[in-house]
């Protein structure tokens, strides 16, 4: 069968597995109907397509997905546990009011997807699949489309003001064959400012999507942390639009997952904003880990920084795609982008592709990408400290991986992190 | 308490011979010194002694009291009581000091069979070592020696020295990149650490560090063997006249 048909019978396909939502306002209804022709006319997508070269996206079109075990994490307390927040709790990607907090917080408003997208007047209108939209071009990402097209599941945060604590999503896989849409929007309005946390085994396959628009001068902090259980697949897309002088941060921790694919599709649309984008993750064997960034300057004097290092072992494979758009007149540009491999055998894999293109003159952008062992000098340094080759090989990972965790703005978020990868690192060895 | 005989010792990668015999023994309490021009070897014996890979002993023996060193990975040498300072201390962006530290004593004593410190306890013994050797409670929540200077690098070594408590510690050209004042402060911590008990091995270039460490021998080497070994009165003479005047005589 040639590719096309290929493509479109597993769209066809994937949008039969979700039933269409009935209920809804026209606009959201709309903006399915306008999704799901994307995903029609594009198809899902196949390894041929150049942003799958890398990653090979069968078991994320698959029917049924593929099960995995339900990871039994109760031998520790949960990352973020021990912040002050407000917690939203969603069980195979079904949110569980009876798990979760009040939702009411001052200068925030929370509400359920579902109730959102029933509602004719409602601010998700200019958001939902707006952004997403926006990350269609100039590369497809049908996986984000069919979210738009199908979710019923999310949240929906407005934030007014100084959110007093972090939002804090919390996953939980209970069933193996547990298949999750997941969609999440965030609209941080002018001088506003709020942390969104997520983490947990959120489902044997997990499809989320979060848009978050950050409006002038408003500050948005996304800490994520993807945990220890191995078998699940999980494709995330972030769509995230910046205003004048608008902060956004985003770091995600990985240990662990047979596939991890995080996409960023990030916006400078106001002048003099700033956007961190981070990544730290480490595996071993079936581990498959993607980072796919693209970063859009379209406004003057905004500075984008990319940091993704991957730890790999005993056939791992890690891959990253960075990509900085710089706009025609998008001038004073500051572009920062690095990728890192560590390989910790001869068998692991690392397969970067960095990607600039630029059309103002007035611009600075830098990016590198290396890939390398474990420094023999400080491996012997810290074994004629006492250390053993393993204890000295995870100090290394934790000093090699700390260069992401620190675009972590808040210090007990990434003391937090730090603390829970060298308690992972340290039950691996075991 | 170190005891060398014969060691001969070539470079894994390439045919080349760097240590052509070395025959050195170091007492229980003793400071020995050797010094030696560029090439003669010196840091190639430090670096084999503690067990670093890229080497290759042909013959000869190494032991540390029972302990045939030769045989055991640089952890094991270590937890045996053996410590080198290194004369480019290793940056670890990411690790504070402090867990590095903690690290390193508890493995050690896990080796031994002994009972691991608990953060209270280690946290105790450190800071009372980090006082008496005059070190700022700062440097320990520091990344280890990010951002230290020469002298800030050199003094935490010391620090692990006394946290770690060897027998033996081997100081490797520990005055290079000192000015004299952070040199007075490094020997000032070794003078600290010397007892009967434990010995001491100061390579260098220098007599200059040997004012402030005052060694029970200083042993020449040259050509990968030890040439000459005298009280420190030797040091003075390299001081005085160079190397050549001695390697003549040798030859």
């Amino acid at each position: 069968m040639a590719v096309a048909a290929v493509k479109s019978d597993a769209a066809t396909d994937l949008l039969a597995a979700w039933p269409l939502p009935s209920g809804e306002a026209q606009w959201a209804s709309e903006a399915r109907t306008t999704a799901e022709a994307w995903v029609r006319e594009r198809g899902a997508p196949v390894r041929r397509d150049e942003y799958w070269k890398y990653t090979n996206p069968s078991t994320l079109t698959a029917l049924p997905a593929p099960e995995a075990a339900v990871f039994d994490a109760s031998d520790e307390t949960p990352v973020f546990d021990a912040v002050d927040q407000l917690r939203l709790v969603f069980v195979d990607g079904v949110f569980d009011p009876a798990q979760s907090d009040d939702l009411a917080m001052e200068h925030v408003e929370i509400e359920p997807l579902g109730s959102a997208l029933a509602k004719d007047i409602h601010w998700a209108r200019d958001l939902y699949g707006v952004l997403e939209a926006r990350g269609q071009a100039p590369v497809a990402r049908p996986l984000a489309a069919l979210n738009t097209a199908r979710a019923t599941e999310g949240v929906v945060i407005r934030v007014t003001g100084r959110a007093a604590k972090p939002i804090r999503v919390f996953y939980q896989h209970a069933a193996r064959e547990s298949d999750a849409l997941v969609r999440h929007l965030v609209l941080v309005e002018e001088g506003a400012e709020v942390t969104v946390l997520e983490n947990g085994p959120a489902a044997s396959r997990f499809n989320q999507v979060m848009e978050v628009e950050v409006r002038d001068r408003g500050v948005f902090n996304h800490v994520r942390a993807q945990g220890r259980d191995h078998e699940r697949r999980a494709v995330t897309g972030t769509f995230a639009r910046l205003g004048r002088e608008a902060v956004m941060k985003s770091f995600t921790l990985t240990v662990n997952g047979r596939l991890t694919r995080n996409e960023s599709v990030v916006e400078f649309i106001g002048d003099d904003a700033v956007a961190h984008l981070a990544g730290a993750c480490t595996g071993e064997g079936d581990f498959h880990h993607d980072d796919t960034v693209f970063v859009t300057h379209d406004a003057v004097n905004c500075e984008s920084r990319q940091v993704f290092k991957k730890v790999l072992r005993d056939g791992a494979v890690g891959v990253f795609q960075g990509k900085i758009l710089v706009k025609e007149g998008a001038q004073k540009t500051d572009g920062y982008q690095i990728s890192q491999g560590l390989m910790l055998d001869d068998d692991s894999q690392f397969l970067a592709k960095p990607e600039l293109e630029i059309y103002a003159d007035d611009v600075v952008c830098s990016h590198g990408s290396t890939c390398g062992a474990v420094d023999e000098t400080s491996l012997f340094y810290l074994r004629s400290r006492g250390m053993t080759r393993a204890e000295a090989e995870e100090l290394l990972v934790l000093a090699f991986l700390d260069e992401a965790i620190a675009e972590i703005d808040s210090a007990e978020l990434a003391d937090e992190v730090r603390g829970r990868l060298a308690a992972w690192l340290a039950r691996r060895r075991k | 308490m170190l005891k060398i005989n014969n060691l001969h010792v070539k470079l894994e990668e390439e045919d080349k011979q760097i240590l052509k015999g070395v025959d050195l023994e170091v007492g229980a309490g003793q400071v020995h010194a050797i010094m030696g021009p560029n090439g003669s070897g010196k840091s190639t014996l430090s670096y084999v002694l503690a067990g670093r890979d890229g080497y290759e002993v042909t013959e000869g023996a190494a032991s540390l009291g029972d302990l045939d060193l030769l045989d055991l990975e640089p952890e094991e040498r270590a937890a045996a009581g053996l410590f080198l300072a290194f004369q480019y201390p290793v940056e670890i962006p990411g690790v504070g000091n402090m867990t590095f530290l903690r690290t390193a004593v508890n493995a050690q004593r896990k080796a031994r069979g002994e009972e691991e410190l608990n953060a209270a306890e280690f946290l105790r013994v450190i800071r009372a070592r980090a006082k008496e050797l005059n070190i700022d409670a700062e440097m320990l929540k520091r990344p280890v020696n990010v951002g230290f200077s020469g002298g800030e690098k050199k003094r935490n070594e010391i620090l692990q020295m006394a946290m770690l408590e060897p027998k033996l510690c081997i100081l490797d050209e520990t005055d290079s990149g000192l000015d004299v004042d952070a040199m007075k402060l490094v020997a000032a911590g070794v003078n600290a650490l010397r007892s009967p008990d434990r010995a001491f091995l100061v390579i260098t270039h220098y007599q200059r560090l040997l004012d402030h460490i005052k060694p029970d021998v200083v042993h020449i080497m040259a050509d990968g063997r030890i040439v000459q070994s005298g009280g420190p009165e030797l040091a003075l003479e390299v001081e005085n006249n160079g190397y050549a005047d001695i390697l003549k005589t040798v030859a």
